[in-house]
């Protein structure tokens, strides 16, 4: 077989720039006008001077010398945490964006699915926006009749072909733009998470498409958060961690050892330094605790604390602070729950200070996985602090299926339900 | 269906090197690749111009009319400024041909890459087919109005010269004039919203400083050079040329000022909008 993608030495460079932490907030324009003047005078008096007084210019290197080969006909899954450089892997490898150092070599079309339905237009009808997204997707007009009845069908909009897509359900246009996605013939399909749309029914329809043209030859890179629809739609993947490549192999191997290696990384329990730039509110802890002790495991039929400490810098109104539990394996959430979810009166004014808040998970809840614990602050209008590091396991110790490695439960939850049985006759 | 996929599958795929440096020298190839996408987002501004409007596509033919009315009355009425022996209306009205074509089109191209940054951010395609396909949307309306113009021409019965052949060329230099400042500041504009409050200054500006309500003959000699700069003066004064013959006074030496500066404007669009194009996506 012979390589369809050659990375060598892939870096990618961002300068980010972010502002200090204001020593005064400028209210008025006149304010920020002035102090914008004297920026600017500065700057002028000191032209050569790589970091200005308001701004620090950060150097960051999104991904830094990454090397693979992906043989032609090849189904690639690419996993890590968020922020690892996944998406720019994808950005470089669609075009999208260039490289700051290395080359890619390709051979054969690409297209790449990082949303669907870019570019659709919402006055057009879906007839027109046919034609349009799929030209935007690489196809050509050739291609696009042919494949016309194809994509309606699959959509099922049959009956609004000619209704302007502005008038659509969220659920007629994303199964439109899916559709035709989902009918692109390119040699190299790159995908990004575009799966989670729909509901479920669609999904699988979107999931064996996929698995389709994987077995018909065609080159796949998918980048998810579904380790599971990687394990099963991907003979080989890769983990990339910090923008580095970790690991590589087939997907079941870098799979299991990405999600010990989250275990083992992460910890109960975390706390955070004071960060100069939340000038607002920041979460300073988070732990996971059993019995009054900070735990890594726990049993099925435990129950568990979450800690969470964090302080306000100011006093604040219509604050929220949200917590949900993520199952690592398969990205889902599991569990959801803000800060005022049933007294609104919370949402009144909060003094500033440090706070604690306990949140109890019960029991014979969560089934047996790896979680993550994700803590956000945030109001309507932003999120002051958001963190996702604290990971926990829930074991089985009791269950004797346990032994050959499955669940119990084969279901996301593990809760048990009384029956109750009477006999009839 | 996967049979069908298969046939599909080229037996020797064409080879795309990504490197930090993007050459020049496939840009034509690249855009043979992607005309389809080209004609179709032409289509498409063409197709949503005038949707939710009321009278729809009267306006492409109210606007001119009513601008040369006004400019007709203010410059050939009140400012009683000369006409070179053709009907002040008509006068104004081929000028504002090419003029509306270059300043709807630069206009438009300016704004096309952020009015479209989801595409730019999610998608590859050459980034330059955005802002040019803008100027053929506005090629129809240029159309339009021409067909204005042969019905002024007519009611005042003005004998079009031989000359006119060469209007498809001063054409070509509107829309080069027009890609090229329109090259500049759709790249800029990535970076620098200012130019969201700019172009339409300079628009606003050059419609004054351009021979549109008036005849180049009006300005002194001392200042032809300078006003020839601007290269919309060689492409007005060239259509008055085309269309009324040796009637009109047209100066070569700012026709041809207005011809070169167009040309580097136009290389130099190019140039730049290439340069920086493989930031867009991060910048935008």
């Amino acid at each position: 077989m012979s390589i369809a993608i050659k990375a060598e030495n892939l870096g990618k460079k961002y300068a980010i720039s972010h502002e200090k932490k204001q020593r005064h907030h400028c209210n008025t324009l006149q304010e920020s006008l002035t102090s914008m003047g004297k920026h600017l005078w500065r700057r002028c008096q000191h032209p050569l001077s790589q970091t200005s007084d308001a701004f620090d210019i950060e150097e960051f290197w999104a991904l830094k010398d990454v090397s693979f080969n992906i043989k032609q006909g090849e189904r690639v899954g690419i996993i890590g945490r968020n922020g690892a450089g996944k998406s720019t892997l994808l950005k470089i490898l669609s075009r999208i964006t260039s490289p700051t150092t290395g080359k890619v070599t390709i051979k054969g079309r690409v297209s790449s699915l990082l949303e669907v339905g870019t570019g659709f237009h919402p006055e057009l009808t879906g007839r027109e926006n046919i034609f349009l997204n799929g030209a935007i997707l690489g196809m050509n007009k050739e291609e696009i009749k042919r494949k016309f009845d194809e994509i309606v069908s699959f959509a099922e909009v049959e009956k609004f072909l000619d209704t302007p897509v502005k008038r659509y359900s969220s659920g007629m246009y994303v199964r439109l733009a899916f559709g035709v996605a989902a009918h692109l013939e390119p040699e190299i399909l790159i995908v990004d998470e575009v799966l989670a749309v729909g509901d479920l029914t669609f999904q699988n329809k979107c999931l064996s498409r996929m698995t389709e043209i994987g077995q018909s030859g065609r080159t796949v890179l998918f980048v998810s958060h579904n380790l599971n629809a990687v394990k099963q739609l991907c003979d080989r993947a890769i983990l990339i961690e910090n923008g580095s490549l970790r690991l590589e192999g087939t997907s079941d191997t870098v799979v299991e050892s990405y999600v010990s290696s989250v275990a083992i990384h992460l910890a109960p329990s975390k706390e955070y330094e004071k960060n100069k730039d939340k000038v607002t509110a920041e979460i300073r802890a988070v732990s996971v605790t059993n019995e009054g002790a900070t735990v890594d495991r726990v049993d099925l039929k435990d129950e568990i604390f979450v800690h969470m400490e964090y302080e306000l810098y100011r006093d604040l109104t219509g604050i929220s602070v949200g917590l949900q539990i993520i199952d690592i394996p398969s990205g889902q959430t599991i569990l959801s729950s803000p800060d005022p979810e049933l007294d609104v009166s919370r949402l009144g004014l909060r003094k500033q200070g440090l706070y604690r808040a306990i949140v109890r998970i019960p029991g014979n809840l969560l089934n047996t996985s790896t979680y993550t614990v994700k803590v956000g602050i945030s109001d309507r209008y932003r999120i002051y602090d958001c963190i996702e590091d604290v990971v926990f396991e829930v074991v089985d110790r009791a269950g004797i299926v346990n032994i050959f490695g499955r669940k119990r439960k084969n279901s996301i939850l593990s809760t048990q339900l009384i029956w109750d049985l009477y006999r009839l006759s | 269906m996967s049979q069908a996929i298969n046939k599909s599958l080229s037996p020797s795929p064409e080879e795309i090197i990504i490197s930090p440096e993007k050459s020049l020298t496939n840009l034509r190839r690249e855009l043979w690749a992607y005309k389809d996408l080209f004609y179709i987002l032409a289509w498409r501004d063409f197709k949503v111009r005038y949707k939710q409007t009321a009278i729809g596509a009267a306006w492409a033919i109210i606007r001119p009319l009513l601008t040369m009315i006004v400019f007709t009355v203010v410059f050939g009425r009140l400012a009683k400024l000369p006409s070179d022996g053709v009907p002040y209306p008509v006068l104004v009205f081929t000028a504002m041909l090419p003029w509306y074509f270059f300043a709807s089109s630069f206009q438009a191209s300016s704004n096309a890459l952020i009015s479209n940054a989801d595409m730019i951010r999610k998608i590859y395609f050459p980034r330059i087919i955005m802002p040019i396909s803008k100027l053929f949307v506005n090629l129809v309306d240029f159309l339009i109005s021409f067909a204005i113009l042969i019905m002024l021409m007519v009611w005042y019965r003005v004998t079009p010269s031989i000359n006119i052949l060469f209007l498809p060329l001063l054409l070509l230099m509107a829309g080069m004039a027009a890609a090229g400042a329109g090259l500049w500041f759709a790249a800029l504009n990535v970076t620098y919203r200012d130019v969201c409050y700019l172009v339409p200054f300079i628009v606003q500006l050059g419609l004054y400083i351009s021979p549109v309500g008036f005849s180049s003959s009006v300005i002194p000699d001392q200042w032809r050079i300078i006003y020839s700069i601007n290269p919309m003066v060689g492409v007005i004064d060239g259509f008055r040329w085309a269309v009324f013959g040796q009637d009109v006074n047209i100066s070569v030496l700012s026709f041809i000022l207005s011809t070169v500066f167009i040309i580097l404007l136009f290389a130099s669009g190019i140039w730049f909008f290439q340069k920086t194009e493989r930031n867009f996506a991060d910048v935008i």
